[in-house]
């Protein structure tokens, strides 16, 4: 049995980053941008495990575990922003947080 | 020496009265109040007693008795150019004229205390009553006690204070209240005259002590008319006028009576407005100074007895005839003063303090009968329903007539004669003060012929409510009904053979040269003339008695047919409305003019000011808004366009910021692509 081409994986990755992207840059709602990131995360992920393997080395898959860890301390964070600026604005649309503008 | 060397207990017993009253006595019982504001009083007069008695026994008539020093204002440069030393102490002194005032007031005063306790019994306010009574009664001491002028004035604006206090009583009476304020604005004008003479008096005297002045004065230092004497004399005489209600300031007088009886007795009658007569006979030494103003003294006298008795002759008020009365028989005690004979005033004086007392105290108990009724042609008929007041009205009414005999006759025909036979008198005087003997007996029978003769006009209601008063009214109307007999017998003259003893004893305050009796009248003559003053008198009763007794039609048929001078004498000759007219409107138009000004001149240029401020203010601000401020907002408005690239920019929204950030990594991989 041949083993899964590297390519493959790197396609996946990038088919993946590219949806989480789009997700991130065109969704409105705040919920949907944050899980967009998490699909980012895991397309750097799964880039990681197929460097990993290609180059029979671990250090790659380590790496993937940090940015796990980093992935859950950050949806935490990020749903504790989210309730504070629900109850501070009454909305959870991108389009009317808006306190950077001039 | 005991009673004279405390002798201003007998001053701060009633100020101890007053004391307790004004601080504590709503608290008290009417007994209570009773006890202290009419035993406090009651000590007062005996204690005064005492110091008479004990002032006989002294070898110099004059007892000076100085508490302390009330203020030194050290050396100043008197009229005359020399220095003077000006001290006034708080100081009494008792000589003859002082101790027969102090006897007065002290003694019908403390019978009018006592009467007050059946007067007043029903009223409300009793306490504040007495506590304004013998708040008077230490004033009036203080006046006759003092030994200086500014002390005696302190006296003097003491009884003008409880005199408006006591005539507002009633206060919430608007007639009273309105009395009450009379009473003080007009005392004010001779207070103020009262106040200049006593300026004067310092500078010339450089001293306002009574010995020393009068001293000075019979020093020979002032030649007989000098003018800054008679200027001083005339001035007092002013202030004489306001307290003493002499024309033309004796229109609070009448108004007075809308106090309660008492005090019409105690204050306008028997003892404050005799305060202007006691002054002027206190000053005789300056008197005697000035001729100029013993005959404008005199000619006042004279004419506010003739004027105030031909008023008294158709008022129908009771207690207003008894006004009149008093502002008449006033007048005959500032004749006496005006014609030299100060003796023969005080003497009225004291006379006329009995039985004024008692026919206002004796209307007052007549009022209380009718339960305040006090107009006369709704009286009558009252002899036998209230027996002891009417039989001592009738010894007041036949004293004030100058009945023979009787207290008033002995005063009054002193002062007949001294108008007729002083080198100060004239026969003018004489005849006027006749004349207004046979009026006073007329009014004084009128008055009570229509209270206690004829028909009874009494309403049908208020007859059984008819009673004599109680004991403690009637008896001090006894005591002074006796007095009102019998005071004139320490002045019997020598014409009846007796001794006239006042004259004697008030003779070392009154030396006057030139009132040594002139052998050119005759005792025939003052005989003759006293006989002549008993016949006016008795002709004045004739006419009460056939007008109000046998035919009681006559008065209004004599009124209609008199018809406009019957109005203007009713209605007091218009003086209150002339006074209106001249003074007190004027007055008014002052004040509304003042306040117009105020309004329109004081308000319009504070208002002016700013308006002007506000104007300013707004051309400021439109300047700043679109200079100041169009100057700024012109280079905000150039940065803001200029800025307009940059801030579509700038959308504040995170994903617009991402959406940059990824076409920059987009643009820089092609770049890669392209070039690698």
């Amino acid at each position: 049995m041949n083993p899964i081409p590297t390519e493959w994986y790197l396609f996946l990755g990038g088919g993946l980053f590219t949806i989480g992207v789009m997700g991130v840059l065109t969704r409105r709602n705040v919920l949907v941008i944050l899980m967009s990131i998490e699909l980012i995360l895991n397309a750097v992920n799964i880039n990681l495990l197929a460097f990993a393997k290609y180059f029979q080395s671990v250090d790659g898959q380590v790496f993937a575990l940090f940015v796990i860890t980093d992935a859950a301390a950050e949806a935490a964070v990020g749903l504790g922003l989210i309730i504070a600026l629900f109850r501070n604005k009454e909305t959870v649309n991108a389009d009317e947080i808006d306190l950077l503008k001039w | 020496m005991i009673f004279l060397d405390f002798i201003w207990l007998v001053l701060f017993l009633p100020a101890l009265g007053a004391l307790i009253q004004l601080l504590w006595g709503r608290k008290l019982s009417n007994t209570a109040v009773s006890a202290v504001s009419v035993g406090l009083p009651g000590i007062s007069f005996a204690w005064a007693l005492g110091c008479f008695f004990q002032f006989l026994q002294l070898p110099v008539h004059t007892h000076t008795n100085v508490l302390y020093t009330w203020f030194a204002a050290g050396a100043f440069k008197l009229a005359d150019g020399s220095l003077g030393q000006f001290n006034v102490d708080v100081g009494f002194q008792l000589d003859p004229l002082s101790a027969v005032m102090m006897l007065v007031v002290t003694g019908v005063g403390f019978l009018i205390h006592i009467y007050s306790i059946g007067y007043m019994g029903h009223e409300g306010g009793y306490y504040r009553f007495f506590g304004y009574m013998n708040l008077f009664m230490f004033s009036m001491l203080t006046l006759v006690l003092a030994d200086n002028y500014l002390m005696m004035f302190v006296g003097w604006e003491g009884v003008g204070l409880c005199s408006y206090l006591l005539i507002g009583f009633y206060f919430h009476r608007k007639s009273a209240s309105d009395a009450g304020k009379k009473a003080f604005l007009v005392n004010r004008i001779g207070d103020a005259a009262f106040l200049l003479g006593m300026m004067l008096t310092t500078v010339t005297f450089g001293t306002l002590n009574f010995t020393q002045v009068t001293q000075l004065a019979r020093s020979g230092r002032f030649s007989v008319g000098d003018g800054i004497i008679t200027a001083i004399c005339i001035l007092l005489f002013v202030g004489a006028c306001g307290k003493s209600a002499q024309i033309p300031l004796y229109v609070w007088l009448p108004d007075a009576m809308e106090g309660p009886t008492p005090v019409s007795a105690l204050i306008h009658a028997a003892t404050m407005v005799t305060a202007g007569v006691y002054m002027v006979a206190r000053s005789n030494a300056l008197y005697v100074l000035a001729p100029t103003a013993l005959a404008l003294v005199a000619a006042i006298g004279a004419a506010t007895a003739l004027w105030a008795a031909s008023i008294g002759l158709v008022q129908n008020d009771i207690k207003r005839v008894l006004a009149y009365s008093t502002v008449s028989q006033l007048g005959y005690m500032f004749l006496a003063c005006g014609v030299g004979a100060f003796a023969a005033g005080i003497f009225h004086l004291m006379t006329h303090a009995f039985f004024k007392a008692l026919l206002f105290l004796g209307s007052g108990s007549v009022i209380h009968a009718l339960a305040g009724e006090q107009d006369m042609r709704k009286m009558g008929a009252l002899w036998g329903k209230i027996p002891t007041t009417a039989k001592t009205m009738l010894l007041g009414t036949l004293a004030i007539s100058g009945a023979p005999l009787l207290s008033g006759f002995f005063s009054k025909d002193e002062i007949l004669w001294q108008a007729f036979a002083s080198p100060y008198g004239a026969k003018l005087l004489w005849v006027v003060a006749v004349l207004t003997a046979g009026l006073t007996a007329f009014y004084m029978f009128r008055l009570f012929f229509m209270t206690f003769g004829g028909n009874s006009r009494v309403p049908h209601e208020l007859e059984h409510h008819l009673h004599e008063s109680p004991p403690v009214m009637t008896v001090p109307l006894i005591c002074l009904a006796v007095g009102a007999v019998a005071a004139g017998w320490v002045g019997w003259p020598k014409v009846l053979g007796g001794s006239n003893r006042l004259e004697r004893f008030l003779e070392p305050i009154f030396e006057n040269p030139a009132m040594r009796p002139s052998s050119q009248h005759t005792w025939s003559l003052e005989f003759g003339l006293m006989l002549l003053s008993v016949a006016v008198a008795g002709a004045g009763f004739y006419v009460a008695y056939r007008w109000y007794i046998a035919r009681p039609e006559a008065p209004e048929r004599l009124a209609a047919s008199a018809g406009p001078i019957y109005q203007i004498v009713l209605n007091k000759y218009y003086v209150d409305e002339l006074y209106d007219a001249l003074f007190v409107n004027r007055a008014k138009d002052l004040g509304n003019g003042l306040a117009a000004f105020d309004l329109g001149v004081i308000d319009g240029s504070v208002n002016g000011v700013g308006w002007s401020t506000r104007l300013t203010a707004e051309l400021s601000r439109l300047w700043d808004l679109w200079v100041i401020d169009g100057l700024v907002n012109v280079g905000a408005f150039a940065v803001k366009l200029l800025s307009y690239p940059a801030r579509v920019l700038q959308t504040g929204l995170v994903q617009t910021y991402a959406w940059f950030i990824t076409l920059g990594v987009l643009i820089f991989m092609a770049y890669y692509l392209i070039h690698f």
